[in-house]
């Protein structure tokens, strides 16, 4: 587009601000859903708020390049926009509507504007009409990342309920852990079993993994520095419930679990947890 | 140049690091504590590193050196409140600390060492009901 | 990539290592890392300056918060005009020593870090960036 043509529609969107605005909302009024949460003024200073930061962003040319930085506060706009449609319940369709909509507004000036100039018109409506899919395209984007990190963190709360540790007596801990584990799941669970030892001052943590179908070497290499950690730290850990697929799988890996303690049961476990506390007790008490 | 404060508790000495550790601060600390020993003819040593968030394979050879020098001295050496991140961060790097006894806090540690130094150090007329 | 912020420190004394610590956990802390990520790059820093002052005849340490989009990072380069390591390989092994006895640590701090780059020229200097993201 040449520069005369690039101007048009900055020039438009000031000088018809107040009317476009009227009309935009009307658009908006339609093809909103009744008993919608937004206020009437909220979507009023919405919109203002849009035009206004449309047209400082088209006044630097360029217009249709919405990841420019002369974007920059209109995506921020409609980020914000966005995010709060979708915590209100706003499809992603509804919120992208509120840019669509300005398009039979806009298109309508721009046609009174160049009805004389049939090949800057059609050039001018396309141009305008590249920038408002984009950005009602670019609200869709925003509205999915904004779902993907709600997930995201909903699935690290379940992380952390689903590896709970446990005080199975005086200076003993248990950690169940079901399930397949992943890298990051037990880095998590790593990191809370040794915080937990350090609040409550347990001396022996066993970590049962009777309910853990399999076992890679990322795994097994944690389980090894979790007890290698815990050591440092002093305290000790048992690993127990490792069935034999699990046992034979270690061995191929190479993993070197030579220098931990490990039992059939949790019970066995528990059972040589309370001979280490014994042994300790009677070590530590004072004499005569 | 300022020194880490070394304290006397009945036969051990108790050495509280709270500071980031410049080099030249940690080997003053390993020269004042093997010369301490030698002095009291202390039986132990207790660390506690509960103040250290960052402990490098630097740090992490004085405290191996420490335990080292003490045991030539005949003094045990237990560390105690190694931080979680900070043990986490050892194991990645492969730093082991051998012949250093760990302890999750100071009580525990200083129980640790008495066991430790009462077997080697009681003399059988100290056990209940036997004279010489 | 984006540079959101740089800085750049002095590498002389041991002093220095305490100060490059410092000013890399605030910045961890900064980019948001968790607990252990931040004990891990300061960690790794905290290597690698040691190097740069005891074998490089010291240098500087430049850091830089970075950002590829979607996530943020921390990035720090550690650049000497030391006589250079003649066999990097060697170098990176564990229990790679030189002289005064004391291993060099490149291959640990590679273990705490995302990223970690060295390039390395006798006679002329060393250079390591490492790199976390969030």
């Amino acid at each position: 587009m040449s520069a005369a043509t690039d101007a048009v529609i900055p020039r438009i969107l000031k000088a018809h601000e107040a009317d476009l605005l009227d009309e935009w909302l009307r658009e908006q009024a339609s093809a909103f859903r009744p008993g919608s949460k937004i206020s009437e003024n909220e979507l009023r200073g919405q919109a203002r708020e849009f035009l206004s930061l449309l047209q400082q962003a088209t006044q630097s040319g360029n217009i249709t390049d919405i990841k420019g930085p002369s974007y920059g506060r209109v995506r921020d706009m409609l980020g914000d926009v966005t995010r709060s449609r979708g915590l209100q319940g706003f499809s992603p369709s509804e919120t992208a509507i509120f840019v669509f909509s300005l398009k039979r507004p806009l298109f309508d000036r721009i046609r009174t504007e160049l009805a004389t100039d049939p090949e800057s018109l059609a050039m001018v409506t396309w141009s305008a009409s590249e920038l408002l899919d984009k950005l009602g395209l670019y609200t869709t984007e925003v509205h999915q990342k904004s779902r993907e990190e709600v997930i995201t963190r909903q699935q690290a709360e379940l992380l952390e309920l689903s590896t709970p540790v446990v005080k199975l007596w005086d200076g003993i801990l248990a950690l169940p852990m079901i399930g397949t584990l992943d890298s990051a799941r037990t880095q998590i669970v790593m990191e809370s079993l040794l915080a937990r030892i350090v609040e409550t001052g347990a001396e022996i943590a066993i970590i049962d993994i009777t309910g853990v179908p399999t076992v890679d070497t990322l795994t097994a290499q944690h389980l090894l520095k979790t007890v290698t950690a815990a050591r440092l730290m002093g305290a000790d850990c048992i690993i127990s419930g490792i069935r034999p697929q699990i046992a034979q799988t270690i061995v191929h890996l190479g993993v070197d679990l030579s220098g931990v303690i490990t039992k059939a049961t949790l019970a066995d476990a528990l059972r040589r947890a309370l001979e280490m506390r014994g042994q300790r007790d009677r070590l530590l008490k004072p004499r005569g | 140049m300022d020194h880490i404060p070394i304290l006397k508790l009945r036969d051990f000495l108790l050495v509280t690091i709270q500071v980031d550790m410049h080099d030249r601060l940690a080997m003053q600390l390993q020269d004042d504590l093997t010369a301490r020993i030698s002095e009291t003819g202390a039986r132990g040593v207790l660390m506690d590193i509960s103040s250290l968030d960052i402990v490098d394979s630097f740090i992490g050879r004085m405290i191996a050196n420490i335990a080292a020098m003490a045991r030539v001295l005949d003094a045990e050496t237990v560390v105690v409140g190694m931080q979680p991140a900070v043990a986490i961060t050892l194991v990645e790097l492969g730093l082991t600390l051998p012949g250093v006894r760990t302890a999750l806090n100071v009580d525990k540690g200083m129980a640790l060492l008495e066991s430790a130094t009462r077997e080697i150090g009681d003399s059988p007329a100290a056990d209940a009901g036997h004279t010489e | 990539m984006p540079v959101t912020r740089s800085e750049a420190l002095e590498l002389r004394s041991a002093a220095d290592v305490v100060s490059v610590r410092q000013v890399v956990r605030t910045w961890a802390i900064e980019a948001g890392f968790s607990l252990v990520d931040q004990t891990k790059m300061v960690t790794a820093a905290s290597e690698i300056a040691r190097n740069t002052i005891d074998y490089g005849g010291g240098g500087n340490a430049t850091l830089e918060l970075i950002t590829d989009g979607s996530r943020r990072g921390l990035r720090v380069a550690f650049e000497d005009k030391g006589p250079g390591i003649p066999d990097i390989q060697q170098a990176m092994t564990d229990h790679y020593t030189t002289g005064n006895g004391l291993g060099l640590g490149l291959g640990g701090a590679k273990r705490l870090v995302n990223e970690f780059h060295i390039t390395s020229r006798v006679g002329e200097g060393t250079r390591v960036v490492i790199t976390r993201w969030k």
